[in-house]
């Protein structure tokens, strides 16, 4: 039984036109005209318990518009969603109850108050109980190694203080769900991996759902076993990395290091992108030879001093994707 | 302690720790008053018909206007237009709050916070040194003290009115720059109402305005009779219902507009 079950969730804005100029600028007082943009054309996903999930997809291309409906601040046109039973947007208090949110381009602190007030108003706005809410608190507040700054004004935290102190408060009230929208914008290395290692272990240990929605494709690679590609409102794809991998650029890698010069490389079945003499990148398909038969082709050529075999970067994995589908 | 009440407590506490603002609000009050004292001394002087208060009655409703000021509905909440030129409302809806109760708690801190920290200094000085009296009688007293929260009932009800229109105007600036001088002339700051032409006191009795300025201080003179405050918070809360369910039908449309056009 899945916790997440969306079906055919279709949305249209109604932006409207502003004609350009000064005469647009009157006209439009009067009568308003507006374009219909298509941000959902009929998704459909499911996401049991547990799951990490990730969510990608060009600009525009309906994430925001997917995560609103889904943590309930939003109505589809038509489609049906059910999250532990209820459909968020009708279920809105109850259901935001049992979720939590971190947007990395905003806080949900509030901005003059001390870290710890903040917590303590999210205690009261989510009714948690107290004895419980001191234990979770203390717990998170551990773990993330932020009892420095519990003193300190929101406003005057940096960006990666800023993001564990959010992670906390979004866990305070122990929802069963966390949705991270674009959560490692702007950090430092050192946040991106803290970060990360967190949403890793109390995934596991706590068996929270999470759907992290980023443009960060190291984020994608470390956490999330499972992706989904939203493209013009579509989902384009909808499972583990590496079969996406497989899918858009199966191709693989191989550079080798010569130990002295060579001008040509023939008769290998491989790809020569690039040859300066002393190093060689090669593209493979592992479908057609394995990276094994391949050294022992390339080392029969010539004495080889080193060499390793790579996948192409996610990032161009996904950027060919997005190409080939017109995004 | 509810999510309401703990906004309230914690937007209170940061609304008192601008005490320069204070500071610099009581200086100008003080002023104000002054000058209002000193207009309607020369214009007493001036004249020789009986008028609708007596100059001592004035002097008190003044130094009363001016002690509770930041109570009126004359500015927004920066805050808030800041959220709503930002597009981030309905983000609020990410907590499991009515957001309207919750944009009203806003308001309760910020009609009351300015005007613990002003009022008290003010009423003493003016008590002092410029006249302020004390209550016609108990009766008084009492009629003052509940309408005083009938009147902030009402400017909270109007306050949030002005906040959820900005959803409209996106700026803000266009209800912001006529609000306070409606609620400042209707409400019987500028000029007490009893001087006011007998046909527009008709008009302005009927609008809610008087009832943040013009009731309280009034029963507090025993200008108006405390007999009379049945009808009078009556009249505040009639209007505080009208301006909240108002209120609470804008949040709704307003909401589903922003949704509407991918805010």
């Amino acid at each position: 039984m899945p916790q997440i079950v969306v079906e055919n969730l279709a949305k249209t804005y109604q932006v409207p036109i502003r004609r350009p100029g000064l005469w647009g600028a009157f006209t439009g007082i009067a009568k308003r005209s507006y374009r219909q943009v298509d941000a959902l054309d009929n998704i459909s996903f499911s996401i049991d318990e547990g799951e990490l999930v990730g969510y990608i997809g060009p600009n525009g291309a309906g994430k925001s518009t997917t995560i609103k409906i889904i943590s309930g601040i939003l109505n589809p046109d038509s489609g049906r969603c059910e999250i532990d039973g209820r459909v968020p947007w009708e279920d809105r208090v109850a259901h935001v109850s049992q979720i939590g949110v971190v947007f990395g381009q905003r806080t949900q602190m509030w901005w003059d108050l001390p870290v710890i007030e903040s917590f303590d108003l999210l205690r009261d706005i989510y009714r948690v109980d107290t004895t419980e809410y001191l234990k979770t608190k203390d717990e998170l507040v551990e773990r993330l190694e932020i009892g420095d700054l519990l003193n300190v004004p929101v406003r005057l935290l940096s960006l990666g203080q800023r993001m564990r102190c959010d992670l906390v408060a979004a866990l305070l009230h122990r929802p069963s769900i966390l949705f991270l929208d674009e959560p490692t914008v702007g950090l430092d290395s050192v946040s991106k991996l803290i970060f990360r290692e967190f949403i890793r272990e109390i995934n596991k240990e706590r068996g929270l759902s999470v759907i992290l929605t980023t443009h960060d494709m190291d984020d994608i690679e470390a956490l999330c076993k499972r992706v989904m590609v939203i493209g013009k409102g579509q989902i384009l794809s909808d499972g583990p990395l590496s079969a996406l991998r497989n899918q858009i650029s199966p191709e693989r890698l191989l550079i080798v290091d010569f130990e002295t010069e060579i001008s040509q490389l023939e008769g290998i079945q491989a790809a020569v992108l690039e040859n300066d003499g002393h190093r060689a990148r090669l593209s493979f398909n592992p479908n057609q030879i394995s990276a094994s038969e391949l050294i022992a082709q390339v080392s029969a050529l010539h004495p080889v001093r080193d060499l390793f075999v790579e996948n192409p970067p996610i990032e161009e994995t996904i950027a060919r994707l997005y190409t080939e589908n017109k995004l | 302690m509810s999510g309401y009440r703990a906004l309230i407590s914690a937007r209170f506490r940061t609304l008192l720790q601008y005490r320069s603002a204070a500071i610099a609000g009581f200086t100008t009050q003080v002023f104000f008053g002054l000058i209002f004292v000193l207009i309607f001394e020369a214009f007493f002087e001036s004249s020789s018909l009986p008028q609708p208060m007596s100059y001592p009655e004035v002097v008190t409703y003044i130094w009363l206007g001016q002690a509770f000021i930041m109570m009126l509905p004359w500015n927004v909440d920066r805050d808030l237009q800041a959220l709503i030129r930002s597009g981030g409302v309905s983000y609020e809806l990410l907590r499991p709050m009515d957001l309207y109760t919750a944009w009203f708690s806003r308001a309760v801190a910020l009609r009351t916070a300015p005007v613990a920290l002003r009022a008290f200094p003010l009423l003493l000085i003016t008590a002092l040194f410029f006249d302020l009296t004390a209550p016609e009688s108990p009766a008084a007293a009492m009629a003052f003290v509940v309408t005083m929260i009938g009147a902030i009932i009402l400017s909270c009800a109007i306050t949030n009115f002005i906040s959820i229109s900005m959803m409209w105007t996106v700026s803000g600036d266009g209800i912001a720059s006529f609000a306070p001088a409606i609620v400042m002339m209707f409400s019987g700051m500028i000029v007490p109402i009893p001087f006011f032409p007998d046909w527009i006191q008709t008009i302005i009795r009927i609008l809610p305005f008087s009832g943040l300025v013009d009731t309280p201080y009034r029963l507090y003179l025993g200008h108006l009779p405390a007999s009379d405050l049945g009808f009078l918070f009556a009249h505040q809360i009639i209007w505080s219902f009208a301006f909240i369910l108002l209120g609470r039908w804008m949040l709704n449309r307003g909401l589903r507009r922003m949704t509407v056009q991918g805010g």
